[in-house]
Protein backbone atom coordinates (compact mmCIF):
# COMPACT_ATOMS: atom_id res chain seq x y z
CA UNK A 1 0.00 0.00 0.00
CA UNK A 2 2.87 2.64 1.19
CA UNK A 3 4.77 1.12 -1.49
CA UNK A 4 1.96 2.22 -4.11
CA UNK A 5 1.42 5.68 -2.79
CA UNK A 6 5.56 6.10 -3.08
CA UNK A 7 5.62 4.92 -6.92
CA UNK A 8 2.55 6.85 -7.70
CA UNK A 9 4.42 10.25 -5.49
CA UNK A 10 7.17 9.82 -7.45
CA UNK A 11 6.27 9.44 -11.08
CA UNK A 12 4.17 12.71 -10.19
CA UNK A 13 7.60 14.36 -9.97
CA UNK A 14 9.36 13.00 -12.32
CA UNK A 15 6.59 13.97 -14.53
CA UNK A 16 6.49 17.64 -13.45
CA UNK A 17 10.07 17.52 -13.53
CA UNK A 18 9.60 16.74 -17.31
CA UNK A 19 7.17 19.31 -17.57
CA UNK A 20 9.13 21.86 -16.25
CA UNK A 21 11.95 21.22 -18.50
CA UNK A 22 10.38 21.12 -21.28
CA UNK A 23 8.42 24.86 -20.66
CA UNK A 24 11.64 26.03 -19.31
CA UNK A 25 13.08 25.25 -23.16
CA UNK A 26 10.72 26.81 -24.62
CA UNK A 27 10.54 30.15 -22.96
CA UNK A 28 14.52 30.08 -23.65
CA UNK A 29 13.72 29.23 -26.98
CA UNK A 30 11.44 32.41 -27.25
CA UNK A 31 13.99 34.60 -25.68
CA UNK A 32 16.58 33.56 -27.83
CA UNK A 33 14.46 34.17 -30.90
CA UNK A 34 14.13 38.08 -29.15
CA UNK A 35 17.58 38.25 -28.31
CA UNK A 36 18.12 37.40 -32.03
CA UNK A 37 15.43 40.14 -33.36
CA UNK A 38 17.29 42.74 -30.96
CA UNK A 39 20.64 41.78 -32.93
CA UNK A 40 19.19 42.67 -36.43
CA UNK A 41 17.72 45.85 -35.31
CA UNK A 42 20.95 47.37 -33.88
CA UNK A 43 22.92 46.23 -37.42
CA UNK A 44 19.81 47.70 -39.37
CA UNK A 45 19.66 51.12 -37.26
CA UNK A 46 23.92 50.98 -37.50
CA UNK A 47 23.21 50.56 -41.31
CA UNK A 48 20.39 53.85 -40.99
CA UNK A 49 22.83 55.92 -39.45
CA UNK A 50 25.70 55.26 -42.07
CA UNK A 51 24.53 55.42 -44.91
CA UNK A 52 23.76 59.72 -44.61
CA UNK A 53 27.85 59.68 -44.23
CA UNK A 54 28.05 57.59 -47.15
CA UNK A 55 26.24 59.76 -49.38
CA UNK A 56 28.06 62.97 -48.58
CA UNK A 57 31.44 61.80 -48.89
CA UNK A 58 30.38 60.33 -52.39
CA UNK A 59 28.83 63.31 -53.74
CA UNK A 60 31.78 65.39 -54.71
CA UNK A 61 32.94 62.41 -56.62
CA UNK A 62 30.06 61.32 -58.30
CA UNK A 63 28.33 64.46 -59.61
CA UNK A 64 26.69 62.18 -62.76
CA UNK A 65 25.23 59.83 -60.57
CA UNK A 66 22.08 61.61 -58.86
CA UNK A 67 19.55 58.84 -59.41
CA UNK A 68 21.65 56.15 -57.58
CA UNK A 69 22.28 58.90 -54.68
CA UNK A 70 19.13 59.28 -54.72
CA UNK A 71 17.84 55.85 -54.47
CA UNK A 72 20.00 54.71 -51.58
CA UNK A 73 18.58 58.20 -49.99
CA UNK A 74 15.05 57.18 -50.39
CA UNK A 75 15.44 53.55 -50.00
CA UNK A 76 17.13 54.13 -46.76
CA UNK A 77 13.99 56.68 -45.64
CA UNK A 78 11.57 54.25 -46.56
CA UNK A 79 13.62 51.40 -43.93
CA UNK A 80 13.43 53.63 -41.48
CA UNK A 81 9.76 54.48 -41.45
CA UNK A 82 9.01 50.64 -41.86
CA UNK A 83 11.10 50.03 -38.50
CA UNK A 84 7.47 49.25 -36.89
CA UNK A 85 5.82 47.95 -39.38
CA UNK A 86 5.98 44.08 -39.18
CA UNK A 87 8.67 41.88 -40.25
CA UNK A 88 7.84 41.02 -43.60
CA UNK A 89 7.62 44.68 -44.32
CA UNK A 90 10.70 45.95 -42.59
CA UNK A 91 12.18 42.67 -44.51
CA UNK A 92 11.26 44.10 -48.07
CA UNK A 93 12.14 47.57 -47.14
CA UNK A 94 15.74 46.51 -45.93
CA UNK A 95 16.11 44.20 -48.87
CA UNK A 96 15.82 47.19 -51.49
CA UNK A 97 18.24 49.17 -49.11
CA UNK A 98 20.58 46.49 -50.01
CA UNK A 99 19.71 46.79 -53.40
CA UNK A 100 20.08 50.64 -53.46
CA UNK A 101 23.54 50.16 -51.70
CA UNK A 102 25.26 47.33 -54.09
CA UNK A 103 24.30 49.22 -57.17
CA UNK A 104 25.92 52.69 -55.78
CA UNK A 105 29.03 50.66 -55.07
CA UNK A 106 28.95 48.77 -58.62
CA UNK A 107 28.99 52.40 -59.52
CA UNK A 108 31.88 53.66 -57.38
CA UNK A 109 34.08 51.25 -59.39
CA UNK A 110 33.48 53.69 -62.37
CA UNK A 111 35.40 56.75 -60.17
CA UNK A 112 39.22 56.00 -59.31
CA UNK A 113 39.32 59.48 -57.23
CA UNK A 114 36.19 57.92 -54.76
CA UNK A 115 38.08 54.56 -54.84
CA UNK A 116 41.26 56.11 -53.73
CA UNK A 117 39.60 58.40 -50.77
CA UNK A 118 40.63 56.87 -47.27
CA UNK A 119 37.05 58.31 -46.12
CA UNK A 120 35.28 56.35 -48.24
CA UNK A 121 37.48 53.15 -48.01
CA UNK A 122 36.66 53.60 -44.16
CA UNK A 123 32.80 53.53 -44.65
CA UNK A 124 32.74 51.11 -47.51
CA UNK A 125 34.42 48.65 -45.01
CA UNK A 126 31.88 49.80 -42.01
CA UNK A 127 28.71 49.69 -44.80
CA UNK A 128 30.20 46.02 -46.37
CA UNK A 129 30.91 44.84 -42.58
CA UNK A 130 27.29 45.96 -41.23
CA UNK A 131 25.47 44.46 -44.21
CA UNK A 132 28.03 40.95 -43.62
CA UNK A 133 26.67 41.75 -39.88
CA UNK A 134 22.90 42.03 -40.90
CA UNK A 135 22.76 38.57 -42.92
CA UNK A 136 25.04 36.89 -40.40
CA UNK A 137 22.40 38.60 -37.48
CA UNK A 138 19.39 37.35 -39.86
CA UNK A 139 20.64 33.97 -40.49
CA UNK A 140 21.30 33.54 -36.78
CA UNK A 141 17.75 34.91 -36.17
CA UNK A 142 15.99 31.92 -38.67
CA UNK A 143 18.14 28.94 -37.07
CA UNK A 144 16.70 30.45 -33.52
CA UNK A 145 13.01 30.02 -35.11
CA UNK A 146 13.18 27.41 -36.93
CA UNK A 147 14.67 25.88 -33.16
CA UNK A 148 11.68 27.50 -31.62
CA UNK A 149 9.17 26.17 -34.02
CA UNK A 150 10.38 22.86 -34.12
CA UNK A 151 9.43 22.77 -30.44
CA UNK A 152 6.09 23.86 -30.88
CA UNK A 153 4.99 21.42 -33.39
CA UNK A 154 7.17 18.30 -31.97
CA UNK A 155 5.56 15.97 -29.77
CA UNK A 156 5.62 16.17 -26.99
CA UNK A 157 6.82 19.72 -26.55
CA UNK A 158 3.37 20.48 -28.73
CA UNK A 159 0.77 20.00 -26.41
CA UNK A 160 2.78 22.26 -23.55
CA UNK A 161 3.04 24.72 -26.10
CA UNK A 162 -0.19 24.99 -26.96
CA UNK A 163 -0.97 24.92 -23.31
CA UNK A 164 1.81 27.93 -22.41
CA UNK A 165 0.21 29.90 -25.64
CA UNK A 166 3.42 30.02 -27.16
CA UNK A 167 3.32 31.34 -30.96
CA UNK A 168 5.62 30.26 -33.87
CA UNK A 169 7.90 33.21 -34.59
CA UNK A 170 8.07 34.59 -37.84
CA UNK A 171 10.84 33.77 -40.61
CA UNK A 172 12.97 37.00 -41.95
CA UNK A 173 13.12 36.11 -45.80
CA UNK A 174 14.89 38.27 -48.38
CA UNK A 175 12.01 39.34 -50.78
CA UNK A 176 14.04 41.46 -53.26
CA UNK A 177 14.33 39.20 -56.11
CA UNK A 178 17.78 40.05 -57.30
CA UNK A 179 19.75 38.61 -53.61
CA UNK A 180 17.78 35.11 -54.93
CA UNK A 181 19.33 34.64 -57.99
CA UNK A 182 22.28 32.41 -58.31
CA UNK A 183 25.00 34.56 -59.98
CA UNK A 184 25.67 33.85 -63.27
CA UNK A 185 29.02 32.47 -64.49
CA UNK A 186 29.80 33.73 -68.02
CA UNK A 187 33.43 32.50 -69.50
CA UNK A 188 34.61 35.58 -71.26
CA UNK B 1 21.84 22.86 -32.96
CA UNK B 2 23.13 25.90 -30.92
CA UNK B 3 22.96 24.28 -28.05
CA UNK B 4 25.91 22.79 -25.64
CA UNK B 5 26.99 19.79 -26.93
CA UNK B 6 25.95 17.25 -24.24
CA UNK B 7 27.85 14.15 -25.39
CA UNK B 8 31.07 16.12 -25.75
CA UNK B 9 31.12 17.31 -22.39
CA UNK B 10 30.30 14.33 -20.59
CA UNK B 11 33.32 12.63 -22.33
CA UNK B 12 35.49 15.63 -21.73
CA UNK B 13 34.54 15.57 -18.22
CA UNK B 14 35.67 11.39 -18.40
CA UNK B 15 38.94 11.83 -19.74
CA UNK B 16 39.90 15.38 -17.14
CA UNK B 17 38.71 12.85 -14.03
CA UNK B 18 41.11 10.45 -15.75
CA UNK B 19 43.89 12.83 -15.94
CA UNK B 20 43.08 13.92 -13.03
CA UNK B 21 43.38 10.27 -11.54
CA UNK B 22 46.34 10.19 -13.37
CA UNK B 23 48.06 12.98 -11.25
CA UNK B 24 46.77 11.68 -7.83
CA UNK B 25 48.09 8.40 -8.63
CA UNK B 26 51.54 9.61 -9.93
CA UNK B 27 51.44 11.38 -6.72
CA UNK B 28 50.80 8.61 -4.15
CA UNK B 29 53.52 6.52 -5.91
CA UNK B 30 55.59 9.25 -5.03
CA UNK B 31 54.71 9.83 -1.86
CA UNK B 32 55.30 5.99 -1.13
CA UNK B 33 58.88 6.11 -2.69
CA UNK B 34 60.40 9.18 -1.15
CA UNK B 35 58.45 9.53 2.41
CA UNK B 36 57.13 6.10 2.94
CA UNK B 37 53.59 8.01 2.93
CA UNK B 38 50.65 7.07 0.34
CA UNK B 39 48.29 9.84 1.82
CA UNK B 40 51.06 12.63 1.64
CA UNK B 41 51.79 12.37 -1.21
CA UNK B 42 48.20 12.14 -2.41
CA UNK B 43 47.66 15.46 -0.56
CA UNK B 44 50.19 17.20 -1.98
CA UNK B 45 49.94 16.06 -5.32
CA UNK B 46 46.00 17.24 -5.24
CA UNK B 47 47.06 20.66 -3.55
CA UNK B 48 49.79 21.06 -6.40
CA UNK B 49 46.34 20.47 -8.78
CA UNK B 50 44.04 22.62 -7.04
CA UNK B 51 46.42 25.30 -7.00
CA UNK B 52 47.52 24.84 -10.52
CA UNK B 53 43.93 24.78 -11.62
CA UNK B 54 42.74 27.79 -10.34
CA UNK B 55 45.88 29.76 -11.19
CA UNK B 56 44.92 28.17 -14.97
CA UNK B 57 41.07 29.51 -14.52
CA UNK B 58 41.72 32.61 -13.93
CA UNK B 59 44.96 33.89 -14.99
CA UNK B 60 45.42 31.61 -17.39
CA UNK B 61 44.41 33.03 -20.53
CA UNK B 62 46.26 36.17 -19.38
CA UNK B 63 48.96 34.27 -18.87
CA UNK B 64 49.37 32.64 -21.98
CA UNK B 65 48.36 35.84 -24.07
CA UNK B 66 51.74 37.79 -22.49
CA UNK B 67 53.58 34.39 -23.28
CA UNK B 68 53.08 35.56 -26.60
CA UNK B 69 53.61 38.78 -27.00
CA UNK B 70 49.87 39.19 -27.70
CA UNK B 71 49.10 43.22 -27.89
CA UNK B 72 44.75 43.81 -27.20
CA UNK B 73 43.45 46.16 -30.21
CA UNK B 74 40.12 48.01 -30.33
CA UNK B 75 37.75 48.93 -32.63
CA UNK B 76 39.70 51.89 -34.35
CA UNK B 77 43.18 50.19 -34.71
CA UNK B 78 42.37 47.75 -36.79
CA UNK B 79 38.36 48.08 -38.23
CA UNK B 80 38.87 44.79 -40.99
CA UNK B 81 39.73 42.34 -38.15
CA UNK B 82 37.52 43.93 -35.49
CA UNK B 83 34.52 43.75 -38.00
CA UNK B 84 35.10 40.44 -38.72
CA UNK B 85 34.99 39.08 -35.42
CA UNK B 86 32.21 41.39 -34.51
CA UNK B 87 30.14 39.25 -37.50
CA UNK B 88 31.13 36.01 -36.28
CA UNK B 89 30.45 36.75 -33.00
CA UNK B 90 27.00 37.42 -33.88
CA UNK B 91 26.92 34.31 -36.61
CA UNK B 92 27.29 32.14 -33.59
CA UNK B 93 25.01 33.72 -30.83
CA UNK B 94 27.55 34.65 -28.85
CA UNK B 95 26.50 37.53 -26.45
CA UNK B 96 30.09 39.04 -24.86
CA UNK B 97 32.27 40.48 -27.74
CA UNK B 98 35.46 38.85 -26.98
CA UNK B 99 39.45 40.60 -26.69
CA UNK B 100 40.84 40.57 -29.73
CA UNK B 101 45.02 40.39 -29.67
CA UNK B 102 47.39 40.92 -32.17
CA UNK B 103 50.84 39.01 -31.71
CA UNK B 104 53.48 40.29 -34.15
CA UNK B 105 54.73 37.20 -35.97
CA UNK B 106 55.42 36.43 -39.70
CA UNK B 107 53.46 32.89 -39.11
CA UNK B 108 50.39 32.33 -39.91
CA UNK B 109 48.30 30.85 -37.03
CA UNK B 110 45.22 32.06 -34.29
CA UNK B 111 44.03 30.89 -30.78
CA UNK B 112 41.53 31.41 -28.93
CA UNK B 113 41.64 31.02 -24.74
CA UNK B 114 39.81 32.30 -21.96
CA UNK B 115 37.52 30.62 -19.50
CA UNK B 116 33.58 30.71 -20.61
CA UNK B 117 32.21 32.19 -23.45
CA UNK B 118 31.63 35.26 -21.41
CA UNK B 119 35.80 36.02 -20.74
CA UNK B 120 37.12 34.66 -24.17
CA UNK B 121 40.22 36.02 -26.12
CA UNK B 122 40.89 35.62 -29.65
CA UNK B 123 44.65 35.91 -30.72
CA UNK B 124 45.78 36.16 -34.46
CA UNK B 125 48.99 36.29 -35.72
CA UNK B 126 50.33 39.68 -38.13
CA UNK B 127 50.98 37.74 -40.65
CA UNK B 128 47.40 35.88 -41.02
CA UNK B 129 45.97 39.50 -41.34
CA UNK B 130 48.20 40.12 -44.32
CA UNK B 131 48.47 36.94 -46.35
CA UNK B 132 44.27 36.13 -45.77
CA UNK B 133 41.41 37.38 -47.41
CA UNK B 134 38.32 38.63 -45.63
CA UNK B 135 36.43 35.70 -46.60
CA UNK B 136 39.30 33.22 -44.98
CA UNK B 137 39.88 35.36 -42.40
CA UNK B 138 35.74 34.52 -41.65
CA UNK B 139 36.68 31.01 -41.38
CA UNK B 140 39.43 30.87 -39.20
CA UNK B 141 37.59 33.66 -36.60
CA UNK B 142 34.84 31.34 -37.02
CA UNK B 143 36.63 28.16 -36.04
CA UNK B 144 37.90 30.16 -33.01
CA UNK B 145 34.97 30.93 -31.97
CA UNK B 146 33.91 27.98 -32.23
CA UNK B 147 36.05 26.85 -30.03
CA UNK B 148 34.73 29.52 -27.24
CA UNK B 149 31.30 28.45 -27.81
CA UNK B 150 31.67 24.51 -27.51
CA UNK B 151 33.80 25.62 -24.03
CA UNK B 152 36.80 24.25 -25.55
CA UNK B 153 38.83 26.89 -24.24
CA UNK B 154 37.98 26.24 -20.99
CA UNK B 155 38.61 22.42 -21.58
CA UNK B 156 41.90 23.34 -23.34
CA UNK B 157 42.84 25.65 -20.37
CA UNK B 158 42.28 23.13 -17.12
CA UNK B 159 43.76 20.19 -19.66
CA UNK B 160 47.01 21.95 -20.24
CA UNK B 161 47.89 22.84 -16.61
CA UNK B 162 46.70 19.09 -15.77
CA UNK B 163 49.08 18.09 -18.45
CA UNK B 164 51.97 20.39 -17.44
CA UNK B 165 51.78 19.35 -13.56
CA UNK B 166 51.91 15.89 -14.61
CA UNK B 167 54.88 16.47 -16.73
CA UNK B 168 56.54 18.24 -14.61
CA UNK B 169 56.24 16.03 -11.06
CA UNK B 170 56.57 13.22 -13.26
CA UNK B 171 60.19 15.26 -14.20
CA UNK B 172 61.38 16.37 -11.10
CA UNK B 173 60.33 13.16 -9.00
CA UNK B 174 62.36 10.89 -11.19
CA UNK B 175 65.89 12.97 -10.60
CA UNK B 176 64.94 12.95 -6.78
CA UNK B 177 63.93 9.09 -6.66
CA UNK B 178 67.04 8.67 -8.48
CA UNK B 179 69.35 10.42 -5.53
CA UNK B 180 67.21 9.50 -2.61
CA UNK B 181 66.20 5.94 -3.89
CA UNK B 182 70.05 5.47 -4.27
CA UNK B 183 71.07 6.96 -0.75
CA UNK B 184 68.13 5.41 1.31
CA UNK B 185 68.98 1.50 -0.13
CA UNK B 186 72.46 1.99 0.85
CA UNK B 187 71.72 3.15 4.24
CA UNK B 188 68.72 0.93 5.16
CA UNK B 189 69.86 -2.23 3.12
CA UNK B 190 66.25 -2.00 1.85
CA UNK B 191 63.19 -4.20 1.54
CA UNK B 192 61.91 -6.84 -1.24
CA UNK B 193 58.77 -4.60 -1.14
CA UNK B 194 60.61 -0.91 -1.21
CA UNK B 195 62.56 -2.28 -4.48
CA UNK B 196 58.71 -3.12 -5.97
CA UNK B 197 57.07 0.14 -5.15
CA UNK B 198 60.20 2.13 -6.69
CA UNK B 199 60.24 0.06 -9.63
CA UNK B 200 56.68 0.55 -10.05
CA UNK B 201 57.11 4.45 -9.47
CA UNK B 202 59.72 4.93 -11.81
CA UNK B 203 57.77 3.09 -14.46
CA UNK B 204 54.59 4.91 -13.53
CA UNK B 205 56.61 7.81 -13.43
CA UNK B 206 57.83 7.36 -17.48
CA UNK B 207 54.42 6.30 -18.18
CA UNK B 208 52.03 9.23 -16.36
CA UNK B 209 53.17 11.54 -18.92
CA UNK B 210 52.76 9.64 -21.95
CA UNK B 211 49.29 8.60 -21.22
CA UNK B 212 48.20 12.23 -19.87
CA UNK B 213 49.67 13.64 -23.06
CA UNK B 214 47.39 10.79 -25.22
CA UNK B 215 44.14 11.39 -23.56
CA UNK B 216 44.97 15.22 -23.82
CA UNK B 217 45.03 14.41 -27.68
CA UNK B 218 41.89 12.48 -27.88
CA UNK B 219 40.16 15.19 -26.35
CA UNK B 220 41.60 17.59 -28.80
CA UNK B 221 41.40 16.48 -32.21
CA UNK B 222 38.00 15.77 -31.94
CA UNK B 223 37.18 19.27 -31.11
CA UNK B 224 38.96 20.65 -34.28
CA UNK B 225 36.80 18.82 -36.44
CA UNK B 226 33.42 20.10 -34.88
CA UNK B 227 35.13 23.66 -34.78
CA UNK B 228 35.74 23.41 -38.52
CA UNK B 229 31.99 22.08 -39.05
CA UNK B 230 30.83 24.89 -36.46
CA UNK B 231 32.51 27.78 -38.75
CA UNK B 232 31.36 26.45 -42.07
CA UNK B 233 28.34 26.65 -40.04
CA UNK B 234 28.54 30.56 -39.07
CA UNK B 235 29.81 31.79 -42.26
CA UNK B 236 28.06 29.31 -44.27
CA UNK B 237 30.94 29.05 -46.90
CA UNK B 238 33.23 26.27 -46.24
CA UNK B 239 35.30 26.99 -48.92
CA UNK B 240 36.65 30.43 -46.95
CA UNK B 241 38.51 28.08 -44.26
CA UNK B 242 39.07 25.45 -46.59
CA UNK B 243 41.20 28.14 -48.52
CA UNK B 244 42.96 29.64 -45.63
CA UNK B 245 43.87 26.04 -44.44
CA UNK B 246 45.60 25.63 -47.52
CA UNK B 247 47.77 28.83 -47.03
CA UNK B 248 48.31 28.55 -44.24
CA UNK B 249 49.79 25.22 -44.54
CA UNK B 250 51.79 25.90 -47.33
CA UNK B 251 53.61 28.78 -44.85
CA UNK B 252 57.12 27.74 -43.46
CA UNK B 253 57.25 30.36 -40.96
CA UNK B 254 56.89 28.62 -37.25
CA UNK B 255 55.14 30.78 -34.18
CA UNK B 256 58.16 31.60 -32.14
CA UNK B 257 55.87 32.07 -28.92
CA UNK B 258 54.37 28.34 -28.01
CA UNK B 259 54.95 24.64 -26.44
CA UNK B 260 53.82 21.79 -26.53
CA UNK B 261 51.19 22.46 -23.54
CA UNK B 262 49.40 25.53 -25.44
CA UNK B 263 49.63 23.67 -29.14
CA UNK B 264 46.37 22.38 -29.61
CA UNK B 265 44.83 26.10 -28.65
CA UNK B 266 46.29 27.21 -32.01
CA UNK B 267 43.78 26.76 -35.46
CA UNK B 268 47.09 24.59 -36.79
CA UNK B 269 49.53 22.85 -34.89
CA UNK B 270 52.39 25.08 -34.48
CA UNK B 271 55.07 22.63 -34.31
CA UNK B 272 54.44 21.37 -37.78
CA UNK B 273 57.45 20.16 -40.06
CA UNK B 274 57.07 22.16 -43.17
CA UNK B 275 56.45 20.07 -45.74
CA UNK B 276 55.46 16.99 -44.00
CA UNK B 277 51.54 16.35 -44.75
CA UNK B 278 51.27 12.84 -42.95
CA UNK B 279 50.83 13.25 -39.48
CA UNK B 280 51.05 10.86 -36.81
CA UNK B 281 48.97 9.67 -34.21
CA UNK B 282 50.61 11.97 -31.65
CA UNK B 283 49.38 15.20 -33.50
CA UNK B 284 47.53 17.54 -31.42
CA UNK B 285 45.35 18.19 -34.91
CA UNK B 286 44.02 16.19 -37.30
CA UNK B 287 45.84 16.29 -41.18
CA UNK B 288 45.29 19.49 -42.63
CA UNK B 289 45.26 17.70 -45.86
CA UNK B 290 42.19 15.97 -44.85
CA UNK B 291 40.52 19.01 -42.78
CA UNK B 292 40.71 20.34 -46.33
CA UNK B 293 39.02 17.62 -48.21
CA UNK B 294 36.03 17.41 -45.58
CA UNK B 295 35.56 21.33 -45.95
CA UNK B 296 35.06 20.94 -49.70
CA UNK B 297 33.23 17.45 -49.99
CA UNK B 298 30.42 19.29 -48.01
CA UNK B 299 29.95 21.48 -51.24
CA UNK B 300 26.11 22.78 -50.65
CA UNK B 301 25.03 21.09 -48.06
CA UNK B 302 26.57 23.60 -45.33
CA UNK B 303 25.09 22.01 -42.16
CA UNK B 304 26.69 20.07 -39.10
CA UNK B 305 25.13 16.80 -40.56
CA UNK B 306 26.85 18.13 -43.98
CA UNK B 307 30.45 17.89 -42.57
CA UNK B 308 29.09 14.60 -40.83
CA UNK B 309 28.69 13.04 -44.02
CA UNK B 310 31.93 14.28 -45.73
CA UNK B 311 33.85 13.06 -42.57
CA UNK B 312 32.13 10.01 -42.78
CA UNK B 313 33.04 9.68 -46.50
CA UNK B 314 36.69 10.39 -45.71
CA UNK B 315 36.95 7.70 -43.05
CA UNK B 316 34.87 4.85 -44.29
CA UNK B 317 32.60 3.22 -41.06
CA UNK B 318 34.35 5.39 -38.73
CA UNK B 319 31.83 7.03 -35.94
CA UNK B 320 32.01 10.41 -36.94
CA UNK B 321 32.41 13.61 -35.03
CA UNK B 322 29.57 15.25 -34.62
CA UNK B 323 27.06 13.89 -31.16
CA UNK B 324 24.29 12.37 -32.27
CA UNK B 325 22.57 14.87 -30.30
CA UNK B 326 23.90 18.20 -32.35
CA UNK B 327 22.45 16.45 -35.22
CA UNK B 328 18.92 15.86 -34.42
CA UNK B 329 18.44 19.20 -33.20
CA UNK B 330 19.97 21.02 -36.26
CA UNK B 331 18.62 18.61 -39.22
CA UNK B 332 18.55 22.46 -41.66
CA UNK B 333 20.25 22.00 -44.68
CA UNK B 334 20.98 25.46 -45.69
CA UNK B 335 22.08 26.94 -48.54
CA UNK B 336 25.20 28.87 -49.52
CA UNK B 337 24.32 32.21 -49.32
CA UNK B 338 24.71 34.32 -52.23
CA UNK B 339 26.53 37.37 -51.20
CA UNK B 340 30.19 35.86 -50.54
CA UNK B 341 30.21 34.07 -53.47
CA UNK B 342 28.89 37.07 -55.76
CA UNK B 343 32.05 39.14 -53.96
CA UNK B 344 34.40 36.02 -55.35
CA UNK B 345 32.92 36.49 -58.64
CA UNK B 346 33.45 40.08 -59.03
CA UNK B 347 36.83 39.88 -57.59
CA UNK B 348 37.65 37.40 -60.53
CA UNK B 349 36.40 39.71 -62.88
CA UNK B 350 38.29 42.49 -61.89
CA UNK B 351 41.21 40.32 -61.83
CA UNK B 352 41.23 38.97 -65.00
CA UNK B 353 40.66 42.48 -66.47
CA UNK B 354 43.86 43.44 -65.35
CA UNK B 355 45.27 40.26 -66.76
CA UNK B 356 43.42 41.13 -69.92
CA UNK B 357 45.14 44.35 -69.25
CA UNK B 358 48.86 42.82 -69.12
CA UNK B 359 48.33 40.78 -72.25
CA UNK B 360 47.60 43.41 -74.22
CA UNK B 361 50.88 45.26 -73.64
CA UNK B 362 52.90 42.61 -74.36
CA UNK B 363 51.11 42.44 -77.61
CA UNK B 364 49.13 39.30 -77.48
CA UNK B 365 46.18 39.39 -79.62
CA UNK B 366 43.41 38.53 -78.07
CA UNK B 367 40.70 36.35 -80.33
CA UNK B 368 37.22 35.83 -79.18
CA UNK B 369 35.22 32.43 -80.30
CA UNK B 370 31.53 32.19 -80.89
CA UNK B 371 31.50 30.06 -78.15
CA UNK B 372 32.65 32.80 -75.87
CA UNK B 373 36.45 31.50 -74.61
CA UNK B 374 38.84 34.00 -75.42
CA UNK B 375 42.38 33.31 -76.68
CA UNK B 376 45.59 35.26 -76.29
CA UNK B 377 47.79 34.44 -79.27
CA UNK B 378 51.47 35.52 -78.99
CA UNK B 379 53.18 37.67 -81.21
CA UNK B 380 55.48 35.10 -82.19
CA UNK B 381 52.73 32.25 -82.61
CA UNK B 382 53.67 31.03 -86.03
CA UNK B 383 50.75 29.11 -87.47
CA UNK B 384 47.99 31.07 -89.33
CA UNK B 385 45.26 29.14 -88.24
CA UNK B 386 43.50 27.57 -84.27
CA UNK B 387 40.94 25.73 -83.73
CA UNK B 388 39.02 26.02 -80.48
CA UNK B 389 39.23 23.47 -77.98
CA UNK B 390 35.49 23.59 -77.07
CA UNK B 391 33.52 23.95 -80.56
CA UNK B 392 36.34 23.26 -83.26
CA UNK B 393 35.61 26.25 -84.89
CA UNK B 394 39.21 26.47 -87.05
CA UNK B 395 40.20 30.40 -87.17
CA UNK B 396 42.41 31.85 -89.20
CA UNK B 397 44.50 35.02 -88.38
Amino acid sequence: MWIAILVIIGIAIVLVLIIAGIYNGLVGARNQVKNAWAQIDVQLKRRHDLIPNLVETVKGYMQHERGTLEAVTNARNMAVKAVDSGVAAQAKAEGELSQALSRLFAVAENYPDLKASQNFLALQEELTSTENKISFARQFYNDSVMQYNNKIQMFPSNIIASMGNFKEGEFFEVTATVEREAPKVSFS
Amino acid sequence: MWEQIRDNQVRSIVLVTAMGIMLLLLGSFLGQALLGDWSLGLILALLIWIVMTLVGYFQGDSILLSLSNARKIGPDDMPRIYNVVEEMKIASGLEKMPDIYIVDDPALNAFATGRDKNHASLAVTSGLLQKLSRDELQGVVGHEIAHMRNRDVLLMALCSVLLGTIVIIAWYGSRVLFFAGGTRRSSSGGGGAQIIILLAAVVFMVLAPIMAQLIYLAISRKREYLADASSALYTRYPEGLASALEKIAASTEQLKSANSATAPMFIINPFRKSGRMAEDLTSTHPPISERIRILRAMAGNISLAGYEAAYNQAHKGSGGVIPRSALVSGDSTVQIDQASTAVTQAEKERAREASDVLWKLHNYREVTCNCGLKFKIPPDFKGGSFTCPRCNTTHTL
